[in-house]
């Protein structure tokens, strides 16, 4: 077995945590686990990613294009820069809600993360969309969008050699004791939701 | 030995420490800073002693010192820190160490955050000086253990250099548990002037030594494992390939990939380079012979292609090299697993598999860096706008978090070079142009690690320019890292803060002035009247970077009294202020309540309410405040 799985969002929304929780649960479980992710200046509000790759025959943390089973992208706009990871059979799990890069805020460009959303559904065969903003603010906090989205990827079946126990074990690890229960229910929404 | 699931940094801090390190010194730089935080954090008995210098110069004398004594010392920088740390490196490399030390510098092929692409393997031949390089995080904690054994062993520091993908990914591996470290007593410092003190007679002596050392060390490194020649196919194959550090591990599973599909046939003859200087002759010759071409897979400079160049020519082997000085392979920039996929596909004749062809994305969306919401340093720049505005002026910029005040809308960098440099550029601009109000701006910790002779420099030449520092009481560019103006060190300790305001008075200039950059109004008027003065002047702007308090409070705006001039938009850019079906609103997951939209706002429709606790510190991380580091 061999998952090679693309995290991407907007620095800021979590992708980092996120990655974490996936590596620690199949660690867990005994399997090999080796990821890389963006540090640095880029972590301030510009584009973020990781990299995680889980199972046999793991040479280096990196994924080649057209070679990655999931991308897991928290914004629109971030999830179509990073599409040619994702190979023709991968599943994308992304989040509808777009974050306005400061630039279009000033220049008033018209993006809206629905013309990204069609491009999408026009070029992935299997896509899971869910308005990752709104969730967050059912569950209680926006910082839950990364949780959200990681229970999205279980619940899209795309996660197969994890459960959602597994992941669950790991926020408990991995997460201040006073979150754990927001996190938890965090996880659950994309299942209880049916996306 | 136990299994762990760990950064290379970290691997490489805990390497250390499992080698006996004594004395870590550095200056933090990504992709290298995590290194000695982890070592800092490892160290629970307080026996290893953990700094972080004011610059990369100074951590290194002063890891050269406790190697004097007889310590295991270990430096860590990026590799811009090196040319800092340059002048005493090469002359240490005359003198050599008693107790084994390692320099670390990371390298940074993109670069994805620095200034340069230089290659710590080229210094490496410049210096004189063994380098390590590895291909990976497991290989990385073994190899600074060998590391540290090679240089004590032939009384010499050694270079280490990481790249960002090997310092910043995470593998699992077999790290020792504490009882099974070295532990590594230092003698103590023994005088010796005839060794100690580098005069030109011992320089000639040192200089020869260390030829004949290097040309000894090519021989050793030959027969060093981790050089390998491997023969990963047929015996006959007439195709090699050569590659070294993260694009090794490209290299092994592009071929793993064709071996699966059926080229076994086609598979080459390996070379892997550990140590680029001294280069293993003798294993490279071995690689060589019998080989038509060869390809040179390498990130930055072309080390290895140009040492097999030389060898074909020393052997007389009929060899084609082929690498970045033939055009073969980009001559820059980071090596990808899909660069690394072509090149090994063109060269041993596999057709490549075809990439996903995309249509262009309906909308380019570019999302460049900015000061985070509520950046004391975006009211600082904007204060400086404000004060000087219609007045010919220049702005030069330092390194660290406050070079992103290029970004529009504030547009307030007009020059960065490396770290410090914004006080020396103002003054030539300055002398060039008497007219022009000249501007240098520099951070808090980049002002220790850096700007002082720049200051000094001004006031001795009689310069007209106004210093400003952005004093963050951190260094916040690279994860927050205490410094002398923070008064904690890396050991914990609470130590007397090195005042910016008594040192520059102590050097002469005689207007300094401290202000809080959030209260606007009277930030604009402090410009105004420094700015006004002759001579080298200076202005603190002092206000906690947002990532160590908690909010201020929350901005609000009011739909009524809003004539969506979008003039807080156009002025200073926070990312907290954003445009909602055509409505300005603030984004309160991000809005820290710094209050600048809302004075600037013409029509009084921006409101902040106060929370409570705000700009207290956040918990344990504000115990280790300072703004710098290098990118
Ligand atoms: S108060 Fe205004 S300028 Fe300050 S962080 Fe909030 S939105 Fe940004
Ligand atoms: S400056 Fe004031 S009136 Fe103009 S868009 Fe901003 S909030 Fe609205």
């Amino acid at each position: 077995m061999q998952k090679n799985i693309i995290l991407t969002g907007v620095g800021g929304q979590g992708t980092v945590l996120a990655s974490k929780l996936i590596a620690a649960a199949s660690l867990a479980k005994g399997y090999e686990v080796m990821s890389a992710e963006t540090i640095g200046m880029a972590q301030k509000g510009g584009s973020v990613f990781s990299h995680l790759r889980v199972g046999e025959g793991l040479y280096s943390p990196m994924i080649r294009q057209g070679t990655a089973d999931l991308l897991l992208a928290f914004e629109p706009a971030e999830a179509v820069r990073m599409l040619p990871y994702l190979k023709e059979s991968g599943v994308l799990v992304v989040s509808s809600h777009p974050v306005m890069p400061v630039t279009a805020a000033l220049a008033g460009t018209d993006y809206t993360g629905r013309e990204m959303v069609e491009y999408l559904r026009r070029e992935v065969r299997e896509m899971h969309v869910l308005d990752g903003a709104a969730a967050a603010q059912e569950v209680g906090s926006p910082k839950a969008l990364n949780v959200i989205m990681l229970g999205a990827a279980l619940a899209s079946g795309a996660l197969d050699f994890l459960t959602e126990e597994d992941v669950i074990a790991a926020i408990r690890k991995k997460v201040k004791p006073q979150f754990v229960e927001m996190n938890e229910r965090a996880l659950r929404y994309a299942g209880e939701h049916g996306v | 030995m136990q299994k762990a699931y760990l950064m290379g940094n970290e691997a490489i801090g805990l390497g250390a420490l499992a080698a006996g390190v004594n004395f870590v010194s550095g200056y933090p730089g990504t992709p290298s800073t995590e290194v000695l935080e982890t070592i800092a954090r490892e160290n629970r008995d307080g026996r290893v002693h953990v700094e972080w210098s004011t610059n990369e110069k100074t951590g290194l004398e002063a890891a050269a010192g406790a190697a004097y004594a007889g310590a295991r010392s270990l430096v860590t920088m990026k590799q811009v820190g090196l040319n800092v740390a340059a002048d005493p490196l090469m002359s240490l490399a005359y003198l050599g160490v008693e107790g084994g030390m390692v320099v670390l510098v990371a390298d940074d092929p993109g670069p994805i955050s620095s200034q340069t692409e230089q290659d710590t393997r080229t210094f490496a031949r410049y210096a004189k000086l063994p380098c390590f390089d590895p291909t990976g995080v497991a290989e990385a904690y073994e190899m600074i253990q060998e590391a540290f054994d090679f240089s004590e062993k032939y009384h010499t520091p050694v270079l280490f250099r990481p790249t960002t993908r090997v310092d910043h990914g995470y593998a699992s591996l077999l790290v020792k548990e504490a009882a099974e470290y070295t532990v590594h007593e230092a003698k103590g410092f023994v005088r010796d002037p005839g060794r100690w003190v580098i005069f030109p007679r011992l320089s000639r002596r040192a200089h020869a030594a260390i030829e004949k050392r290097n040309a000894e060390l090519t021989h050793v490194f030959s027969r060093y494992e981790r050089n390998a020649c491997l023969t990963a196919g047929h015996v006959h194959c007439r195709k090699g390939i050569a590659s070294h550090g993260v694009s090794w591990t490209y290299l092994e599973e592009t071929l793993r990939g064709f071996a699966l599909a059926g080229y076994d046939k086609k598979a080459p003859r390996l070379l892997k380079v550990a140590t680029p200087f001294p280069f293993p002759e003798h294993r490279a010759v071995a690689f060589l012979k019998g080989l038509d071409e060869v390809l040179c897979i390498e990130e930055l400079d072309p080390v290895i292609e140009r040492e097999l160049t030389y060898l074909c020519g020393k052997y007389h082997l009929d060899v084609k090299i082929r690498g970045k000085l033939t055009g073969d392979v980009p001559a820059s920039g980071e090596n990808t697993r899909d660069s690394v996929y072509a090149e090994t596909a063109s060269f041993l004749g596999i057709a490549p598999r075809a990439g996903r062809a995309l249509p262009e994305p309906p909308v380019s969306v570019v999302r460049p860096p900015v000061l985070c919401a509520g950046c004391p340093h975006r009211a600082s720049f904007y204060a400086v706008k404000q004060a000087m505005k219609g007045q010919e002026c220049l702005f030069a910029g330092d390194i660290g978090c406050y070079t992103l005040g290029n970004a529009m809308p504030l547009d307030m960098v007009d020059t960065c070079l490396c770290m410090g440099a914004g006080l020396g550029i103002a003054q030539g601009i300055g002398a060039v142009e008497p007219g022009r109000k000249c501007f240098a701006f520099v951070g808090d910790s980049t002002f220790f690690a850096a700007a002082i002779p720049g200051a000094i420099n001004g006031v001795y030449n009689q310069a007209d320019m106004t210093l400003v520092v952005l004093d963050n009481s951190t260094t916040a560019m690279t994860g927050h890292q205490p410094h002398p103006g923070t008064g904690r060190t890396m050991m914990g300790e609470v130590v007397e803060k090195v005042s910016i305001e008594e040192t520059l008075r102590g050097i002469g200039i005689q207007v300094v002035r401290t202000a809080d950059p959030l209260d606007l109004p009277h930030a604009v008027e402090v410009v105004r009247e420094v700015a006004a003065q002759p001579g080298v002047k200076a202005i603190i702007f002092r206000s906690p970077c947002i990532a160590l308090v908690k909010p201020l409070g929350r901005a609000a705006v009011d739909e009524e009294k809003c004539k969506r001039c979008k003039k807080c938009i156009r002025e200073i850019g926070c990312p907290g202020i954003v445009v909602k079906d055509g409505q300005i609103v603030i984004d309160a997951s991000q809005c820290t309540g710094c209050g600048i939209c809302a004075e600037i706002c013409p029509f009084d429709a921006i409101e902040v309410t106060r929370l409570p606790g705000g700009g207290l510190p956040k918990g344990a991380r504000s115990a280790q405040q300072g703004k710098g580091g290098r990118a």
